[in-house]
């Protein structure tokens, strides 16, 4: 087909609430008192290089990887390591984490680090390099970056997806770094390409955000490797399998991964993160982060130091007291998790904190039985049955789920919860029938 | 100390808004229309005849409903107003009550309630009623009676064990000229043709809410753009049930009527607007509703044809309400990435 839109089948548009993307990026001060989780990312956790009462200086590396699937860490700022023990983590397990003391007259200058020359660095080099930054997956999942744009063995990668779709509701981080760092960006992506041996790049861009499609661009190279791509505003046209199919019209096999199809896919903040630190020879010690929400007094897009704690994030916005009539969300939300604590830190993978008062939340709705609207199989992007799957879950027929509905192939997207007018907790059945079959698998 | 409340909150955190209740209600506010037009039909024996029938529903949810207040989410209303408008408008009280006991128990509490019945209650009801009063359901008065409304139809106030008065008699006396039977009945015995402006102007002889094709399109439109109806098993269903009517109108007009007539007569509308569209007995996936509604069509016509009744879009829709779980079976959407291996 010569001409096709650039979209995906199904989907749903929620109001986008989208108020912050006009604010520039902020700095935010530093919080007196950081939190740093030895495991921001997915893989091994980093093994500390500090003790307790060692001073750290600002960007200096104070946690190293442990093996390939890990990361390291770096001091989002001056001061003085105090402890490394248990903290509270959004999803409520405590966790190992140094807890940083800052010092409040510091100038907090970052530590040089030692720019490598990139221009000269084999694949692989750049991949450790990225590894050495310590970044991972800025859009939520957290992956280790370089195992993402290491291809796996036999594979042969023709194009590298950037995602910079952020179709969740409220989020407008990633625009404002497209709209802000837009040669960071593509200077990340030029290092992707080596890292991955891809010839080119296309960044998949929400049709709301076309000034960033025009930005990027703009400042693209001139062989035409990277361009920039707008796609149909439609929830989750930010999830990998439907932008890879709104871009290249390719569809992931059941059970393959991306690469199958030839293809990768990164979030745009990680790339302006790779273009920024990699040929600093620095590391992650902050990130863009929207907060936002109706009672936020001062809603926007902040530069936040990694480590800092919620608590502190949401007084400097201006989130009177959020008490338990309030709820604060860690990422979108559609997919984002409910805060667990106000002591939980921003790590790595935090794309949003929203304060959503409680009559806004999907709460407190009177569960009815499924009356087989078939509206949730209107919407799900993976073309399940989320109907059936529901009534299954019912009944706790979860191998009939995993075998004969596919159960396997969601992804949480949320699009059947919200819509379901019996207001059914479809997508926490699926994750409670997805636990126990990895249970039952595993014997 | 209090103790710290543990709570489950899990993403997604946001939902659309939709609601059991806000559709079911926009449903009721649909027939509401329907109602009117017949009780301005027919007079005050049509509204004795809905009230009735929505009461014995809504008692009969009461009775054997779950726990809780299940009269909130509205279904027993609709399934009381819809059953009332298949009815004809003589339909002894009584009996309409029987229907509606039987419509809410058999066709829905025996099943586990709202979202588990596996036919359409209303339709349930109505068939219970077909066997169980043959004379009855299909004793027929003309509409626009003068004097309609100051006096009730004869047989309206019927009790169980009496003999109805004769109903023709008093249609006689009521309105000149009236026969006493559908243009259904009066195409497959007496091979007349009704024309077309008398369904669209309520002047057919009919059930109560059946007669105006026009008003019973109108308040599905309203559904259907508000979202609360799925129109494509409407389109199907009237779609195949013209396309059959026309096939067979080829094969010999003069034994047969057009599609129009197909589309217009009896309680096809009624049947594909709001019968057909019930979402606990219609399949969910996208395919299925198609061939859902294609049976509908198809099987109305061919009852209508070649069956012992008149009408057959009661029939249709059942024997559909049964397949639907089979439908579903055999029309799952394809999985995204379910891909065919290429051959090698």
């Amino acid at each position: 087909m010569f001409w096709r839109k650039h979209t995906f089948a199904r989907g749903i548009h929620p109001e986008g609430h989208k108020s912050t993307a006009g604010m520039p990026i902020r700095r935010m001060p530093f919080a007196p008192r950081m939190i740093l989780p030895l495991a921001q990312h997915i893989g091994k956790p980093a093994v500390p290089l500090v003790r307790a009462g060692e001073e750290v200086v600002r960007g200096q590396p104070i946690a190293r990887a442990d093996g390939l699937m890990s990361l390291p860490l770096h001091a989002p700022a001056d001061g003085v390591v105090e402890s490394i023990e248990l903290k509270p983590s959004a999803r409520g397990p405590w966790v190992e984490s140094i807890v940083l003391r800052v010092y409040e007259a510091s100038t907090q200058e970052v530590r040089w680090g030692l720019p490598p020359d990139v221009d000269r660095l084999t694949p692989q080099e750049i991949a450790k390099a990225i590894q050495d930054a310590g970044i991972a997956g800025m859009g939520g999942a957290a992956f280790p970056a370089h195992v993402k744009l290491t291809p796996p063995k036999g594979a042969v990668i023709d194009t590298l997806i950037i995602n910079g779709a952020e179709c969740e509701p409220y989020l407008t981080c990633d625009h404002r770094v497209m709209l802000e760092y837009p040669q960071d960006v593509i200077r990340g992506i030029q290092l992707a390409l080596r890292a991955c041996g891809a010839p080119r790049a296309l960044i998949g861009i929400e049709d709301n955000k076309l000034d960033a499609v025009e930005m990027l661009n703009r400042h693209a190279p001139e062989d035409g490797s990277i361009r920039a791509q707008a796609v149909q505003t439609k929830y989750p046209q930010g999830a990998a399998e439907t932008l890879i199919y709104a871009l290249t019209g390719r569809e992931v096999p059941i059970g393959k991964r991306s690469s199958s199809v030839g293809v990768l896919m990164n979030n745009v903040q990680t790339m302006a993160y790779i273009g920024r630190l990699v040929p600093a020879g620095e590391g992650v010690i902050e990130r863009v982060v929207t907060v936002a929400g109706p009672d936020v007094e001062r809603p926007g897009n902040y530069l936040v130091p990694i480590g800092t704690p919620m608590r502190y994030l949401l007084e400097y916005a201006g989130a009177r007291s959020a008490t338990s009539e309030r709820q604060i969300i860690l990422g979108g939300p559609m997919m984002g998790e409910a805060v667990a604590s106000l002591d939980v830190p921003i790590v790595k993978g935090a794309s949003g904190v929203l304060v959503m008062p409680e009559q806004e939340l999907a709460r407190n709705h009177r569960i009815y039985p499924c009356i087989k609207c078939g509206e949730c199989v209107n919407v799900c992007p993976k073309g399940l049955n989320p109907s059936m799957l529901g009534m299954l879950a019912g009944r706790r027929e979860y191998e009939t789920m995993g075998e004969q509905y596919a159960l396997g192939e969601c992804f949480e997207c949320g699009c059947c919860s919200y819509v379901c007018p019996s207001h059914i907790p479809l997508v926490q059945q699926f994750r409670i029938a997805k636990g126990v079959l990895r249970e039952r698998a595993a014997g | 100390m209090t103790t710290p409340r543990i709570e489950l909150r899990a993403a997604p955190h946001l939902v659309k808004g939709a609601s059991v209740e806000r559709i079911m209600f926009h449903v009721v506010l649909a027939l509401l229309p329907l109602c009117a037009f017949s009780v301005w039909q027919y007079g005050l024996s049509a509204l004795a005849l809905i009230v009735t029938v929505t009461a014995a529903c809504l008692g009969t949810e009461r009775l054997f409903g779950r726990a809780g207040n299940t009269l909130s989410d509205w279904s027993a209303t609709i399934t009381g107003l819809l059953l009332a408008l298949t009815l004809p408008p003589s339909f002894p009280l009584w009996m309409g009550a029987v229907a509606g006991f039987a419509a809410i128990a058999l066709g829905k509490a025996l099943f586990g309630g709202l979202g588990f019945n596996v036919l359409n209650p209303a339709l349930v009801g109505r068939a219970f009623v077909q066997a169980a009063f043959p004379v009855a359901i299909t004793t027929w008065v003309p509409a626009f009676a003068p004097g309609r409304f100051g006096e009730f139809i004869p047989t309206t106030f019927t009790t169980p064990l009496m003999t109805p008065p004769d109903i023709a008699v008093w249609a006689k006396h009521a309105l000149d000229g009236f026969t006493g039977a559908t243009p259904l009945a009066r195409w497959k015995f007496e091979t007349f043709f009704t024309p077309a402006q008398d369904f669209l102007t309520g002047a057919a002889t009919a059930s109560a809410g059946e007669t105006s094709a026009v008003l019973i399109l109108l308040c599905g439109l309203y559904l259907a753009l508000r979202g609360f109806m799925d129109w494509r098993i409407t389109a199907a269903v009237l779609v195949s049930a013209a396309l059959t009517a026309w096939g067979f109108q080829l094969y010999d007009a003069a034994r047969y009527p057009g599609p129009l007539f197909v589309l217009l007569s009896g309680g096809l509308m009624l049947g594909a607007v709001f019968m057909a569209t019930d979402m606990a007995t219609s399949p969910v996936t996208p395919r299925g509703v198609w061939i859902y509604g294609a049976i509908i069509g198809v099987l109305t016509v061919m009852i209508r044809y070649f069956g012992g009744l008149t009408e057959g879009v009661m029939y249709a829709i059942l024997i559909a309400n049964a397949l639907s779980p089979l439908i579903d079976q055999v029309t799952q959407p394809r999985v995204f990435g379910a891909v065919k291996e290429k051959k090698a």
